[in-house]
């Protein structure tokens, strides 16, 4: 068979570094599955074997076909970028998207309508949380963050993606890393930490995955051609340095044995809980803050076509918002037994995030100056200018709530899940279609997307489901927080629980309804990003500036 | 920057320069900060100074800055908590000494318990018994005038206080049916006859070819040392009344088989070592007047 003619390369050390580990792992994991007595603990190491398996062919096809080895950092003095693991990435976040927003539709309906959750573990409330939460975050929101910052970090240093194989490690690494936690969900794997239910199996392969992520856009910054690093990645690094940070603080935990997927947390009682919430509030603060006004501060200014509104105000309220953002954890856990003083602290950093968090609307809307009639014709434009009026919205709407009194009114009540989602939807959600909207034709080599009116279409659409899920959520908040305090003129408690949850039950069905609305909004971006890839047309060699992403085969 | 100094040129629509570099064709302004922005940002920060200055705050070797007021919330939630047991006793003065009786005979006293019994109700009872006491397969109604365990106020008051089945407590309601089936007491046809007899006694259709005869037979062995020949149960032994269709676990077939078979035990906790006396009290007088009080 060799005597056909094709050449056959040598190996690089990559790839046969590669080839070796996975052949370990798949041993390792082999021995696993055979002798844990845990189903799900089994299932995870096969999965775990099949991408070990995947690895070894796919390195091992890319050797034995002619031109795949190591692409040229160049082309014609250009550089030539790597925009194959973006591509994933991208199509990984709307495939993502659509899973979680349908988890979250239908927990909503379950809110609602309890007998939804059908009687049986695998489909119940508190797995399927667990389920959406993770997988609109990390799942739709991680893919799109390491989609544009390896986008945004080649543009903006003018370099060739750092590593051969890494890029594609890191992309699908950290979708494995999904795929087990999500599936620990359904069957019950959880360390019980929110945000951060996956098991220490999980959290190990994540931080291997993380910290070759943070190597791939350090090396990457390193070789770039510009003389200074754009903002973007200020808080891209920002975001993959903090989170490496805080995934391990929070999960230092010590497994029962190797063959059990249980685990303990090594920090207990109020340590622990502080961690956590250290941990869950700076998710907030530099995966779904920091990571995301990366990419406003690359998308917004490309597509308006405008030069950024302040270079001073990006590096003060950079430096503000990394400073101020990890105190503020405490607030949430105001009048528990966390100590007076952690609380205040808390409190009062929460308070001096809130100019610190405005510096990136006021920057991004700003930026739009001497271009605010786009806003007419550009509905990709509308998309991100909205997503930054609901980035302020909800960043004043937090410094309010971390206020105690208001706190003592809104904690554990839907007033906090309406303020989430005004973030998540709002501001995360709606800046990434903004980004993906921009990112298709750019990556496909396509004029424009499929449609501007379906765009059109899903910002409306999404954008009603938005206001009736977050305006459902104040009035059963507050009322839900009213009730559970309300006292007779006798000095006993008016409502008992079961009294408060009956009267949530209208909102939760508006809510239900404006989850919906968002979701039938995601599916139509779904179908015109398809239709864009399949048949726009395609953008001739001519057009392209040399601004415009190269996608000249590595040859 | 001054090497930069030539690349700054100046944005026409805002006549702002830009910093002179460009990445991938985006520029920045050298806008100043906004004043507004900076302004506010001052004067969080000033209030958090001030804030921490009178409130415990910042962490030091022996333990935290303690603030200038003293508080803690451990004071505070005791000062409410003082000041609501402060308002419920005199709103609620004589509740305390006051026999059930006299409860239930004094209308100020009798308002006070059921406004104190109803919160203590939805908060412990209505998750079994549900927001009406209307029970629901295994939880009994509170409503209607047929007791497991007696519906008069001291009755009704014992078994609150040392509840149904508690293991450890000496003065718990205790019964305990024999699992006629499972210990191989009687043989399934024998159950099956047995029950049908039940359904008899409670005057419900029987199966047409049921052996009625000798399920009376079983039944006199078996079950009227407590439940009585006629069905009518006792209270003191805490054995239902069969007698009239109204049924804890369900009178059709199906159940009473199960019931016979298997028995059943549910168990309600002891509320004297969880809630203070008034509040049992006040319990005790609302579930009397649900409906079934004796």
């Amino acid at each position: 068979m060799a005597t056909t003619g094709n050449p056959i390369r040598q190996a690089t050390t990559g790839e046969i570094a590669g080839i070796v580990l996975a052949a370990i792992a798949f041993l390792g994991l082999l021995l696993i599955a055979a002798k844990t007595d845990h189903g799900a603990y089994a299932f995870h190491a096969m999965v775990g074997m099949a991408a070990a398996l995947g690895t070894v062919f796919l390195i091992g096809n890319r050797c034995f076909k002619a031109g795949t080895g190591p692409a040229p950092q160049e082309i014609d003095g250009r550089p030539n970028y790597n925009m194959d693991p973006v591509k994933f990435g991208t199509i990984a976040s709307l495939f993502w998207g659509i899973a979680g927003f349908t988890v979250g539709l239908i927990i909503a309906l379950q809110l609602a309508y309890p007998a939804l959750n059908l009687d049986l573990p695998w489909t119940n409330f508190g797995r399927l949380r667990a389920l959406h939460t993770s997988a609109v975050i990390f799942a739709f929101g991680g893919n799109v963050l390491i989609a544009t910052s390896f986008y945004v970090v080649q543009r903006t240093s003018r370099a060739r993606l750092a590593g051969d194989l890494s890029p594609w490690f890191v992309v699908l690494g950290y979708n494995l890393f999904i795929v087990i936690a999500g599936t620990g969900y359904l069957l019950g794997v959880s360390q019980a930490k929110e945000y951060a239910e996956p098991e220490w199996y999980a959290d190990l392969w994540l931080t291997i995955v993380w910290v070759v992520y943070l190597l791939v856009f350090l090396m990457t910054l390193a070789k770039r051609k510009e003389p200074h690093i754009y903002v973007a990645n200020w808080f891209y690094l920002a975001f993959i340095v903090t989170i490496a940070v805080l995934h391990i603080g929070n999960n230092l935990a010590i497994p029962v044995s190797i063959l059990s997927p249980k685990s303990y947390i090594v920090w207990s009682g109020v340590q622990d809980a502080m961690f956590q919430w250290w941990y869950g509030h700076n998710a907030v603060g530099f995966f779904l803050t920091a990571g995301f006004l990366a990419i406003m501060y690359y998308f917004v200014p490309k597509r308006a076509n405008r030069p950024v509104y302040s270079y001073r105000l990006s590096i003060i309220h950079f430096w503000a918002l990394i400073f101020i953002y990890i105190w503020a954890g405490p607030h949430h856990l105001h009048y528990t037994a966390l100590p007076d003083w952690a609380q205040t602290l808390g409190m009062t950093f929460s308070i001096m995030l809130w100019m610190p968090s405005w510096g990136g609307m006021i920057n991004g809307i700003m930026t739009l100056s001497g271009a605010w009639d786009k806003l007419r014709t550009d509905p990709v434009l509308r998309l991100m200018v909205v997503s930054l009026a609901f980035y302020g919205m909800s960043t004043f709407e937090g410094p309010l709530m971390s206020i105690k009194a208001v706190n003592s009114l809104s904690h554990y009540t839907d007033w906090t899940i309406g303020h989430v989602h005004s973030g998540a939807l709002g501001w995360v959600a709606y800046i990434s279609f903004g980004a993906i909207y921009c990112l298709v034709p750019w990556l496909w080599n396509r004029k424009e997307l499929y449609s501007l009116k379906l765009v059109n279409w899903h910002f409306w659409i999404s954008t009603l489901g938005i206001v009736l899920y977050i305006s459902a959520m104040w009035v059963s908040g507050i009322l839900q927080g009213l009730m559970w305090r309300a006292y007779t003129s006798l000095g006993f408690l008016e409502y008992s629980f079961i009294e408060t949850v009956a009267a949530m039950h209208p909102f939760y069905v508006i809510r239900a309804l404006g989850g919906a609305l968002f979701l039938a909004g995601a599916l139509i971006m779904v179908f015109n990003v398809w239709m864009t890839i399949r048949s726009g047309e395609p953008e001739s060699a001519q057009d392209r500036t040399p601004l415009q992403p190269s996608l000249v085969p590595a040859e | 920057m001054a090497e930069h100094q030539d690349n700054h040129e100046v944005d026409a629509h805002t006549g702002v320069s830009t910093t002179g570099h460009e990445w991938d064709g985006i520029r920045e302004l050298n806008t100043p900060l906004p004043r507004w922005w900076l302004g506010i940002f001052y004067a969080t920060i000033v209030w958090s100074v001030g804030y921490w200055v009178v409130y415990p705050a910042w962490p030091m070797i022996t333990g935290a800055t303690q603030g200038v007021i003293g508080y803690a919330s451990r004071i505070e939630i005791a000062k409410d908590l003082a000041l609501l047991q402060q308002h419920r006793a005199t709103q609620s003065s004589g509740l305390a000494e006051a026999s059930l009786e006299q409860i239930k005979a004094d209308p100020s006293l009798f308002r006070i318990a059921m406004a104190q019994g109803k919160a203590a109700f939805g908060d412990n009872c209505a998750a079994c018994h549900g927001v009406g006491g209307a029970g629901s397969k295994g939880y009994p109604n509170l409503n209607d005038d047929d007791w497991l365990w007696g519906g008069t106020l001291d009755q009704i008051h014992l078994t609150l206080q040392h509840g149904i089945r508690v293991a450890g407590n000496n003065d718990t309601r205790l019964s305990q049916m024999p699992a006629f089936g499972k210990d191989g007491l009687l043989k399934p046809a024998e159950i099956r006859a047995v029950a049908n007899h039940v359904r008899e006694i409670a005057g419900l259709p029987t199966e047409p070819k049921a052996d009625l005869a000798s399920g009376r037979e079983l039944f006199a062995t078996n079950c009227a040392a407590c439940h009585g020949d006629a069905g009518k149960g006792n209270l003191e032994l805490g054995a239902p009344n069969l007698s009239d269709a109204i049924s804890l676990y369900g009178m059709d077939l199906a159940s009473l088989t199960e019931t016979i078979t298997n028995s059943r035990a549910g168990v309600m906790p002891a509320w004297g070592p969880r809630l203070d006396p008034t509040t049992v009290k006040a319990l005790t007088v609302y579930v009397h007047s649900l409906g079934g009080g004796q």
